[in-house]
């Protein structure tokens, strides 16, 4: 136990390192963040595409090109790519109903997985600006414009937005839209340290440049977004991010399809890491090699020895209950002993753990003091942190489980698996 | 070009960053040991002057035993409540087991025994002039290997002890290094190889006895009520 504990100290004592990095630099740099209200001008309009990668997405897809068709952006400087990669669904038939618009233009391909879906719209992309959108997602119609500001300056090669959960109608949406918010504020951190990791699938703008330099996106365990980010910062591109584009997102509402989820996002962290670990710890990468990379790592390991240790107090509460029951009978064990605040632990690692926890809250109020224009608290981040610590810890081992064995976790598989007759459809048609 | 890089490097490596933070995050962590340190040392004090208290009470039962002699056994009243004697000890326990095994604590519980064979002292003699009979259990257990049978029986003897206010256990851990528990250990023959080990009424009985055993014969030799009889004969009246 003494080793196990040694490395729960230390990891703690990394993770608040994390909170505390952040925090600095928000009381360094939070007169930079720039929140904008109501609608700007730009002095000029370059030309943007957008793409739209979809796949059996026949009943959102309505609402994210309609949000795209929105934006307060000049129709002639707006390209839309829709590229239906193989839907199994009604989707095709859904989007040709677009095709009446001008600037939208609609593809369809052989199912291959998201980032061919997203290479097929690259390959046409004649604009100097492109983003895509995922079809889970839709845009608020300020957010182009706001995005595009950030490309006054020359360096800025891609631009990431705000992600927020769209109307969270249960526990669980409430408890990930206290995540995202928080993501906003650790987001808008790395950006002023020049440090993103992952610029997200939900409409993330880049220079068409980016993509004529570096090449196409890559399949990169099906978190392109993170790996084409990973690989800007290879190249020294600058990745920033813009805290008043709202980008809307319809989150997983059951655990099981955040299971799915997170479990793609994780074992693409791994795996991006591992491919990209020629950047950890050198000094010419800056931010992403010293933090965001290691402090990805941290909480994958943290959440881990967290859930080791949780796990081993309540084995062991349950074992002496158990005892004690044998031994004494159930009606003799559960009298007795009243509460004395002498027997309430005062071991470091309690005083550590409620620092880190303070530094937590500290971080949710911030994401959502950023948004909302000031810190407020509600149950969606008790939500967040009761509901992660219990069930992270599952997707979080099963990714390490599977990167170590190298067994992907698929786009097209999330997707399938969301609809159970489709999955019942394709075992028949194999039998 | 290449200036322009390193500008940019600079820019985004920023080593008095990370050395600030860290020794914030050292700051906030030496504060989390110091409370760490502060409540158990509060813990401690608080230990010594319940211990204290106990030693004078037993002291003070002692002295006003001896004035008294036998002309009153009335008046003697019982020195310390037992649930005083075996909370201390639950808590110096629970100091060991939370705080860790110092010195401190190490000198705690010598002291404990002591006041424990004190008090089994006093009781016997007040017991023996005054005819009356006293409840008493020996218990011997030891924490320096693992003995899953010493956890049982303490549950056991725990459970006894609230059921029945009347009895008294003394609990001593074999390992404490006190002349005055070597001497109980040779009186009543006590091997380390057979704890636990339970003195009743003068019978000594080694090995796991269960909650039903030790209750038929606490209850045939010291004649006691349980809790619930107690409280029922006082709703009755």
């Amino acid at each position: 136990m003494n080793i196990i504990s040694g490395i729960v100290f230390v990891l703690t004592f990394l993770s608040v390192y994390v909170q505390v990095f952040f925090l600095i630099t928000f009381l360094e740099r939070k007169k930079n963040i720039l929140i904008r209200t109501g609608s700007i001008e730009l002095d000029e309009y370059p030309g943007v595409t957008i793409i739209v990668p979809c796949y059996n997405e026949e009943k959102t897809i309505t609402i994210t090109i309609n949000s795209l068709l929105n934006l307060d952006y000049p129709k002639d400087k707006l390209q839309l790519f829709i590229v239906d990669d193989g839907s199994k669904d009604n989707t095709w038939q859904v989007i040709q109903e677009f095709t009446k618009y001008e600037n939208i233009k609609v593809f369809h391909k052989k199912n291959g997985g998201k980032y061919t879906a997203l290479n097929l719209g690259l390959e046409k992309v004649e604009t100097p600006f492109l983003g895509c959108l995922d079809s889970d997602s839709f845009v608020d119609s300020q957010a182009l414009k706001r995005i595009m500001t950030y490309f006054y300056d020359k360096d800025t090669m891609a631009v990431a937005p705000s992600i927020i959960v769209d109307k969270p109608k249960n526990i669980l949406q409430g408890a990930q839209k206290a995540e995202y918010d928080m993501a906003v504020y650790n987001k808008k951190m790395l950006a002023f340290l020049g440090g993103i990791h992952v610029t997200p699938g939900p409409f993330s703008i880049f220079r068409k440049k980016v993509f004529e330099d570096l090449g196409p996106y890559r399949h990169a365990h099906n978190t392109e977004d993170q790996e084409i980010a990973l690989r800007m910062q290879e190249h020294h591109y600058k990745i920033e991010h813009c805290p008043d584009a709202y980008v809307y997102t319809i989150a997983p509402n059951t655990v099981k399809k955040l299971y799915r989820q997170r479990l793609r996002w994780i074992y693409g962290f791994i795996r991006n890491a591992i491919d990209y670990r020629r950047l950890l710890f050198r000094k010419k990468y800056g931010t992403i090699a010293f933090f965001t990379l290691p402090s990805g790592i941290i909480s994958v390991l943290s959440v881990i020895f967290l859930f080791i240790m949780l796990s081993y107090n309540l084995i062991n509460f349950i074992v002496r209950k158990v005892i004690q029951i044998n031994v004494v009978g159930i009606s003799n064990s559960f009298s007795g002993s009243s509460f004395d605040l002498f027997f309430f632990d005062t071991k470091t690692i309690v005083f550590i753990s409620i620092i880190l926890y303070t530094s937590i809250i500290i971080s949710l109020l911030l994401g959502r003091s950023i948004l909302e224009g000031k810190p407020r608290v509600s149950f969606d981040m008790f939500y967040f942190m009761i509901i992660y610590s219990v069930i992270a810890p599952f997707w979080i081992l099963k990714a390490l489980f599977n990167a170590v064995r190298s067994k992907e976790s698929s786009w097209t598989l999330e997707i399938d698996k969301r609809d159970a007759r489709m999955v019942k459809q394709k075992n028949a048609t194999t039998i | 070009m290449l200036e322009w890089l390193n500008k940019k490097m600079q820019q985004q490596f920023d080593f008095k960053r990370y050395i600030i933070v860290f020794f914030i995050t050292l700051g906030l962590f030496l504060t989390a040991v110091y409370l760490s340190n502060y409540f158990s040392d509060k813990k401690l004090n608080q230990l010594k002057s319940i211990q204290d208290k106990i030693s004078i009470d037993i002291l003070s039962s002692e002295t006003q035993f001896s004035l008294l002699s036998e002309l009153s056994c009335k008046n003697v009243s019982d020195s310390v409540l037992s649930g005083e004697l075996s909370e201390l000890g639950q808590k110096i326990e629970w100091g060991q087991n939370n705080i860790g095994t110092t010195e401190e604590l190490l000198y705690l519980k010598k002291y404990y025994s002591l006041l424990q064979i004190k008090d089994y002292i006093l009781m016997k003699k007040i017991s023996s002039r005054c005819g009356k009979k006293s409840a008493f259990i020996l218990y011997f257990y030891t924490t320096a290997q693992n003995c899953s049978e010493c956890e049982k029986e303490s549950i056991v003897l725990t459970t006894l002890r609230d059921k029945y206010p009347e009895l008294r256990v003394y609990s001593f851990d074999y390992s404490t290094d006190l002349s005055a528990l070597k001497a109980m250990l040779d009186i009543y023959k006590i091997q380390d190889t057979k704890l636990p080990a339970l003195v009743i009424d003068d019978n000594l009985l080694t090995g796991f006895h269960s909650m039903d055993e030790l209750e038929s014969m606490v209850k045939e030799s010291f004649k006691l009520q349980d809790i619930k009889t107690i409280d029922e004969k006082k709703t009755v009246k």
